[in-house]
């Protein structure tokens, strides 16, 4: 394929999420056309740029808007649509994060195109892409192909490897000026909830707990190792349910997906719900005290032991390491 | 005020058993449900119905069995239960899926009354990632809002809601017009046990089952396997995990194999430097 790709791009606190790049990466295995990155809010500074050259984007497109700088999807919407109406891409590209599940099936909707979410792998079979996808809580993958243009997908994080070009390109930077109207909706209060800094669903390190945390005490000990690791600490659903932290931390079916390259599960028994949130992590290590629990048989490293006795050594080495 | 709910019939996917050669659920062996995110999303309709008074009504998109699914939601205290079934929508990718609901759920306010409210389940556990939703007030024109975790307010005279929602770094708190198209996430809400005069009602209950030729003004080039852009190709098993190694020894050994395995990873470190 030769049309243009449109990726919407994400930032996190101004700095590209590395999402945006796997998109990139991900939009060149679809098509040898221009590849054309969408920016909303403010406009972009000169490490942006060169961040996404180097990632083979080939024009840099900004809309700036008071109303762009927090989601809504009724303000996205507009600005989307006037990017596509702009670009003519035969490729849109999103993160399968929490503003991408939200706004690609809108835009497909309105543009009557087919759209495959959670892509995990692009391969090319004679000429045809296939997109690859889990499926039934991670217990089969499947393959799909989009017969017609455009072609949108959402990839989630994690999985598909940012490739850096040699030669970094030259952006082309361009700001399509756009009047928003009627907006329906609106944001009332916006409550942060003070996390450890890392987002769960791109962290590359995850550190997380179950019911066999016993609570507060237990979680403290793992955002103590999530902090000396700098990794994002995830919970159960079990962990959730028992009031210990919030539904915002809960990896599985129904919580977050992480493919992160390390994982630690500790004091989780590994229901299949919560496997199919975790199970594709590159590395995974579990802390239990049952050596039959579930878990320890898609682990790569398998400590069966109390995680109130494992955790506080290691914490104190590696706090050890890093001060050294 | 009139709410619908989504909700879909699926296969039990903790239990289902995979065909060994195509990979596709062996329907025979494997029991259906209720798709779980979508009894959140009843619950939440039967609440509206209970503070603010009105009805509820649930409409599913799938084969003949999927009475039982409506019947669940005639259970929970739903008034009115509608199917759309036919071989026609066979096949359908989200897109047609979403075009399919969209038409029956206008029939639905020719038939019951205008709808102010729909609600769905977060997404559904046999393969979509909660496009439909979104795919369908996009075709009635209507507000999306998802990850919705708690309904604060409705304001009917003002045709206004007000609700909380998941985001990215924490919450908000958003107000819409009506009508509005929620997705509920699971943590909004405990499905409730039926009660018996519910349980009786739903034991006889017979849906309004529409066929494509019921759905008038549709275009039938946009629903099933001819209305989907996109085609399954294949469908195989994952890896199968082999169960790693375990760490032996005493509890000085195993945290120093940890520390060891930590630190041979030196894209690990690097993560360490950026907090
Ligand atoms: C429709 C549906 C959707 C679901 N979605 C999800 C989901 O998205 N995510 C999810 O996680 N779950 C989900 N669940 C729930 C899931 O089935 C399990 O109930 C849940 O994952 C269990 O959480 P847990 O492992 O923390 O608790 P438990 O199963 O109670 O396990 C606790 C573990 O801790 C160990 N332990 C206890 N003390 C210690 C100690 N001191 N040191 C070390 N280990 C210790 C125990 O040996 C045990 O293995 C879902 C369920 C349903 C029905």
């Amino acid at each position: 394929m030769q049309g243009r790709a449109l990726i919407l791009g994400e930032r996190k606190d101004g700095k590209l999420r590395q999402v945006t790049l796997e998109a990139t990466s991900a939009a060149k295995k679809v098509t040898s056309g221009e590849v054309v990155v969408l920016l909303l809010g403010d406009g972009s500074d000169a490490s942006t740029k060169e961040m996404l050259g180097a990632y083979g984007a080939d024009r840099l497109l900004t809309i700036e808007h008071e109303a762009l700088r927090h989601y809504t999807s009724d303000a996205f919407m507009q600005a989307l649509r006037a990017a596509v109406d702009h670009v003519q891409p035969e490729v849109i590209v999103f993160g399968h994060t929490a503003i991408g599940k939200d706004i690609a099936p809108r835009l497909a909707a309105r543009l009557g195109a087919g759209l495959i979410s959670d892509v995990v792998d692009i391969v090319e079979k004679d000429g045809v892409v296939h997109f690859v996808r889990p499926i039934y809580a991670g217990k089969a993958f499947e393959e799909r192909t989009i017969e017609k243009a455009p072609m949108m997908f959402t990839i989630r994080p994690n999985n598909i490897a940012p490739l850096a070009e040699s030669a970094g390109r030259n952006v082309q930077e361009e700001t399509l000026a756009l009047e928003i109207k009627d907006l329906r909706s609106m944001i009332e209060e916006v409550v942060k909830k003070a996390t450890s800094g890392v987002d769960l669903s791109e962290a590359k390190i995850v550190v997380s707990g179950g019911r066999g945390t016993k609570g507060e005490e237990g979680f403290k000990l793992l955002y103590e190792l999530a902090e000396v690791l700098g990794g994002a600490v995830g919970a159960s659903r079990g962990a959730c349910d028992a009031g210990y932290v919030d539904y915002a931390l809960q990896i599985g079916q129904t919580g977050k997906v992480v493919t992160p390259d390390l994982y630690i599960a500790c004091g989780i028994s590994g229901a299949i719900q919560h496997l199919a949130g975790m199970s594709a992590s590159k590395v995974i290590v579990a802390i239990n005290k049952d050596p039959e629990a579930p878990i320890f048989q898609v682990a790569d490293y398998g400590i069966v032991g109390d995680m109130f006795e494992v955790l506080p050594p290691l914490i104190e080495a590696f706090k050890k390491i890093k001060s050294a | 005020m009139h709410t619908l709910v989504l909700v879909k019939q699926v296969p039990d996917t903790k239990n289902a058993k995979l065909h060994p050669v195509t990979y596709t659920i062996d329907r025979s062996s494997t029991v259906n449900i209720t798709n779980p995110s979508d009894l959140h999303a009843v619950e939440a309709a039967v609440r509206l119905k209970e503070t603010y008074g009105g009805i509820v009504s649930s409409l599913s998109m799938g084969p003949p069995s999927a009475v039982e699914t409506i019947r669940e939601t005639i259970q929970m205290g739903v008034d009115h239960g509608f199917m759309i079934s036919d071989r026609a929508f066979a096949g359908a990718d989200t897109l047609a899926t979403a075009y399919a609901l969209s038409i029956a759920a206008q029939k639905i306010e020719r038939t019951v009354s205008p709808l102010d409210l729909i609600i769905t389940g977060k997404m559904t556990i046999d393969g979509d990632t909660g496009q439909v939703g979104p795919g369908v007030a996009r075709r009635l024109g209507w507000y999306v809002l998802t990850n919705v975790v708690d309904i604060v307010e409705v304001q009917l005279k003002d045709r206004l809601m007000t609700v909380r929602r998941q985001n990215n770094s924490g919450y908000e708190v958003v107000r819409t017009p009506l009508p509005a198209l929620l997705a509920v996430d699971p943590s909004i809400n405990k499905p409730r046990r039926a009660s018996m005069p519910n349980m009786v009602r739903a034991a006889r209950y017979q849906p309004t089952i529409w066929s494509a030729n019921d759905l008038e003004g549709v275009d039938r080039s946009k629903l099933g396997l001819k209305g989907s852009p996109t085609i399954v190709r294949k469908v195989f098993p994952p890896p199968k995990p082999e169960g790693g190694e375990r760490v032996e020894g005493s509890l000085e050994d195993q945290v120093k194999f940890l520390t060891k395995i930590l630190l041979e990873r030196p894209e690990w470190i690097k993560t360490r430097e950026k907090v």
